[in-house]
């Protein structure tokens, strides 16, 4: 940890200066600093700075934050660690450096985790993405335990294999804050790392929203409307996909990203859907088909383009 | 003579994966050893979380020469054939063969030696390929390398290789290979934190040792030693004792290279929740061990660790941490716990109508119904009362819907005997909550309180029957829905609890409950009673028992009572092994063999009663007189089931039978005597049929 910060910027106390923390640690290894992806995705994985990004043959570094919708989990803000909003932090690195753990040790030792008082241990977690037609292999991190980041070597995303293989590190930043600040709730954390009446809590900020996005999510999200934006995500996606081949033969594509928005806004609307509790146990599994299937189609497009690899 | 060291050194190694890897190293490089004519003297595999190590010793620094002869072309052939032979075996000219003669005429005989390669290189060249190779369950590609097809897959990536061969006395060679940009050599590392530098090793006995200096316990079995050792230890310290957990320790184990043992705790309160479900959340979510004291036999509120360093400041900032995690994960535990609580078991069960329990048999309410209608039938057969055992089969599985179950799996059934009883219950429909689940295999607890056997034997015929119906029986090593072990704890059920019920009737009454109707309705309820014959089988056979005894007595038609047909296995086992048994058994035998023989002949059977006034010889009398009365003996016996005495009766036909076949020749010239005497032979088989069929058992 950088000791020169001031105590405002400190990760171990102010959950801004985590985020500060990491975006320069990663910025200094010589990752492109992105920003979220300014659509409701489940994980920083969706962001098509990597789902995307991780295929094909370019070298591609990158970090980013990537809020994190999972409208299931909404607790009206009562549980002390589940949220239905809440940050990832993300990095995706290809091919993966040989040395990817000691950079990943480094990072936690740059936001004040030392490994000589602390037992950081790399436990198996395979990782497997259905909707996203993706799996891969590595380890959940445990720092005293507790995990606090998803460490995979990526395998396959989106239905296509990864040549070269990507590594991806996703830092739980909530956790990861509560255990450095040492508060017990997400909701007690310091978000601006500033004391008395200067502070702001992520209770502060969060708080509130949490509460009504539970209302909304369990409660009144209009299941009709849901239902039919699926259904127009989907055809959407698949138009774009189909209109985006250069010529109409299959050798270029030129429409990738558009289309793959609308696959991340059917994820959510299916998101949406089952927290509402209106899909059943098997109509789930052909919903969650139904986004791997677009998921895979744009995986295909994309690397057909010019940033996918398509000479 | 020399050894070889082989690591590979890896990023962690799923702790699951680590024993089955560490001997499939040793299998694999030692099998292919001894295939290239290097057997060796000794091997061991160790696994740590960052490596997999082998050392074989006592390899021969050389594979012996091969000398192999081949045989050519004849003397004078054509020179077509002289030059394939000649190039074939690589001599000069034929000068080099040797001329052998055999009936056909003189051949030409080539010798060509083969001579054996140096280990070393042979080790060079199987090394990579095992390697490259290796089963390991899931592998992967990594790094730049991984952009082209063909790339090494391992486990995860692979770091370094180390492989020295060469004797105790002498300074190693490096086994020259290398895989993907990987070389061979004798470096590897210390402990990820506590030593991470770079050693050079030369051969296992200086490898272990600077390790063990660097930080790292190669042999998981001294590091589970150690870790139980110290665990114990720590926890008598308090007055307390450790829960043993063979698993968990197991894993532990594969998690550290240097095991650190630290204790924690938390909050007393929390031991309001049920000690399974502490347990549960410690064990499976932290890996932690939990502690009881012996004076309660309840947990303590105490866990216990295994870090994988000495941090500086004694495992303080560990152990709170850990505390922390727990916490967390107790209080969510104990929120499940207290929410579950809430909600009556049966105001759970309308959610089972959406829950699909297979897609041919129907959603899981329609299951819980079926079970309470056979449970209820069953009840009265095993003195158990009708309306607990319906009550105990109406609430048995909903517990499966309730908080902690989804979190814990494993708790199962003892949490719906828990929540039973905070409403209320009868102590035997709780009980049954519990037990209708076991016995889950040959080592679990049979339950003895009837309503348990009641719903625990109407659940696993439910099962079994149902998926009899829809044709998904097991075959082969598939058996998806565990009905090998649904059958054997039927048979468990019953045999244990000394139950009398007939298989063929609550099957069908079971098939009757089913809205999916099979082709061969009829024939399911006999099948299934195969089925149960096989596995009683497989039991006695893994007791040790004589499993041919039960085709013996199935062969005897409408045995569907598996107590009494236990029962008669048992005093069938016992007569063989007296000296009566095994000679009427030949004797038996022996009448069998002459009349399967003799039917063959004549083409046709030897039913029927003997004709008194045909007897001759004095032996014949005696036998049939023999017969006579063991048949009456042995019926009146087995009538009141006691298959000893039906033994005993039948040991009485031992004398008559041997003298009948020591004085009497069965195939008579007089034709209608010969007749006469087969038919007394089949009266034997008769009447051994009382008790088994004889011929269906085994020498």
């Amino acid at each position: 940890m950088d000791a020169s910060l001031p105590a405002h910027m400190r990760p171990d106390r102010s959950f801004q200066g985590l985020i500060l923390a990491l975006q320069r640690y990663w910025a200094d290894y010589g990752c492109v600093i992105l920003q979220p992806y300014d659509m409701e995705v489940g994980a920083g994985t969706f962001h098509p700075g990597t789902t995307l990004r991780a295929l094909g043959p370019r070298p591609w570094n990158a970090a980013y934050v990537q809020p994190s919708r999972r409208p299931k989990d909404g607790r009206y803000g009562e549980n002390p660690n589940r949220l239905q909003h809440y940050y990832q932090f993300q990095v995706i690195l290809k091919p993966s450096p040989p040395n990817l753990q000691e950079l990943y040790l480094k990072s936690l030792a740059a936001i004040g985790i030392d490994s000589a008082i602390h037992d950081i241990r790399f436990v198996e977690d395979d990782w497997e993405s259905p909707t996203l037609g993706a799996w891969g292999l590595g380890w959940e991190c445990w720092c005293d335990g507790m995990e606090v980041s998803q460490f995979t070597y990526f395998q396959q995303v989106a239905g296509v294999e990864c040549a070269p293989v990507a590594g991806e590190l996703t830092y739980g930043l909530e956790r990861l804050a509560c255990y450095l600040q040492g508060v017990d709730s997400i909701m007690d954390l310091n978000f601006n790392g500033r004391e008395g009446a200067e502070k702001v809590s992520y209770r502060d900020v969060f708080f509130q929203a949490e509460q009504e996005y539970s209302r909304h999510n369990f409660e009144h999200a209009d299941t009709a409307m849901l239902f039919e934006q699926f259904k127009m995500a989907e055809a959407a996606c698949r138009k774009y996909l189909e209109a985006g081949w250069k010529d109409g033969k299959r050798e270029a594509h030129l429409m990738a990203l558009p289309a793959y928005d609308q696959c991340i806004k059917a994820s959510h609307v299916f998101n949406l859907l089952d927290a509402r509790g209106v899909i059943s146990v098997t109509e789930r599994q052909s919903y969650i088909f139904r986004v791997r299937e677009l998921a895979k189609a744009c995986g295909e497009a994309w690397v057909h383009t010019e940033a996918g690899g398509a000479a | 003579m020399p050894d070889l060291l082989l690591e590979l050194f890896s990023e962690e190694i799923p702790a699951r994966m680590q024993p089955k890897a560490a001997d499939d190293l040793r299998r694999l490089v030692t099998d292919k050893l001894v295939a290239e004519g290097l057997v060796y003297e000794g091997a061991k595999a160790f696994a740590t979380p960052r490596r997999l190590a082998l050392t074989v010793h006592g390899i021969p620094a050389r594979q012996p020469d091969l000398k192999t002869e081949r045989r050519g072309p004849k003397v004078g052939a054509p020179d077509a054939a002289v030059q394939g032979f000649l190039k074939a075996t690589g001599l000069k000219s034929l000068d080099e063969a040797k001329i052998q003669r055999d009936p056909k005429g003189d051949f030409y005989i080539g010798l060509i030696e083969k001579p054996g390669r140096d280990a070393i290189d042979v080790l060079a060249e199987i090394l990579p390929v095992i390697i490259r190779t290796f089963p390991w369950p899931k592998s992967m590609r990594w790094g730049a390398r991984s952009a082209k097809p063909g790339s090494l897959s391992w486990v995860r990536p692979l770091h370094a290789i180390t492989a020295t061969f060469g004797l105790e006395t002498e300074e190693p060679d490096v086994v020259k290979f290398s895989i993907d940009g990987i070389e061979a050599g004798q470096t590897t590392y210390g402990h990820r934190f506590l030593a991470p530098s770079a050693i050079s090793v030369r051969r296992f006995e200086d490898y272990e040792a600077k390790l063990l200096d660097a930080k790292v316990v190669l042999d998981p079995d001294r590091r589970k030693d150690a870790i139980l050792t110290d665990a114990k230890q720590l926890a008598f310290a308090q007055g307390f004792e450790l829960v043993e957990d063979q698993t968990l320790l197991d894993e532990v184990s594969g998690l550290v290279e240097w095991p650190v043992v630290l204790m924690g705790s938390f909050e007393p309160e929390f031991l309001k929740t049920p000690d399974e479900v502490i347990r549960a959340t410690i064990r499976n979510n932290q890996k932690c061990f939990v502690v009881r004291d012996p004076k309660t036999g309840r947990l303590t509120n105490k866990f216990i660790l295994t870090a994988n360093i000495e941090a500086i400041d004694g495992g303080k900032v560990i152990v709170s941490g850990n505390e922390r995690v727990i916490r967390a994960r107790l209080s969510d535990a104990k929120f499940f716990y207290e929410t579950d609580l809430k909600t009556k078991l049966e105001d759970r069960l309308p959610k089972f109508e959406q829950i699909v329990f297979h897609e041919k048999l129907g959603t899981q309410a329609e299951r819980i119904k079926r079970i309470e209608r056979l449970a209820a039938e069953i009840a009265p057969l095993v003195g158990a009362d009708v309306a607990k055992a319906t009550r105990a089969a109406h609430l048995a599985k909903a517990d499966l819907l309730t908080e902690v179950v989804g979190e814990f799996p494993e708790v199962q059934g003892l949490m719906g005997k828990y929540y039973a009883l905070a409403q209320g219950e009868d102590d035997s429909v709780a009980a049954a909550c519990e037990e209708h689940y076991k016995p889950q295999g040959p080592a679990d607890r049979v339950p003895t309180d009837p309503v348990s056997i009641a719903v625990a034997l109407a659940d696993k015929l439910d099962t079994l029957v149902g998926f009899w119906a829809i044709d998904e029986k097991p075959t082969g090593s598939k058996d998806p829905y565990a009905l090998r072990r649904a059958a054997l704890g039927v048979i468990r059920l019953i045999a244990e609890n000394a139950l009398r019920l007939s298989l063929l009737k609550v099957a069908a009454s079971a098939l009757a409950g089913l809205s999916v109707k099979p082709a061969d309705a009829e024939k399911l309820p006999s099948d299934l009673l195969a089925f149960f014959a096989d596995r009683l089988k497989v039991q006695l056979r893994e007791q040790g028992a004589r499993h041919d005894l039960v085709d013996a007595v199935f062969a005897l038609g409408g045995q569907d009572d598996l107590l009494i047909i236990v029962r008669r296995v048992d005093a069938l086992g016992k007569f063989l092994d007296t000296d009566d048994g095994k000679n009427l058994l030949a004797g038996t035998k022996r009448a069998s063999n002459i009349l399967s023989i003799e039917e063959k002949k004549d083409k046709r059977t030897f039913h029927g009663a003997p004709d008194a006034a045909l007897y001759s010889l004095a032996e014949e009398k005696a036998l049939a007189k023999a017969i006579g009365e063991v048949t009456t003996e042995a019926s009146a016996a087995v009538a009141k089931e006691d298959f000893a005495a039906a033994m005993r009766a039948m040991a009485k036909l031992r004398p008559p039978v041997d003298a009948f076949f020591d004085k009497v020749r069965v195939n008579d010239d007089d034709p209608k005597v010969r007749e006469n005497r087969l038919k007394l032979l089949n009266e034997i088989r008769s009447a051994t049929r009382a008790v088994a069929d004889f011929s269906k058992i085994q020498d």
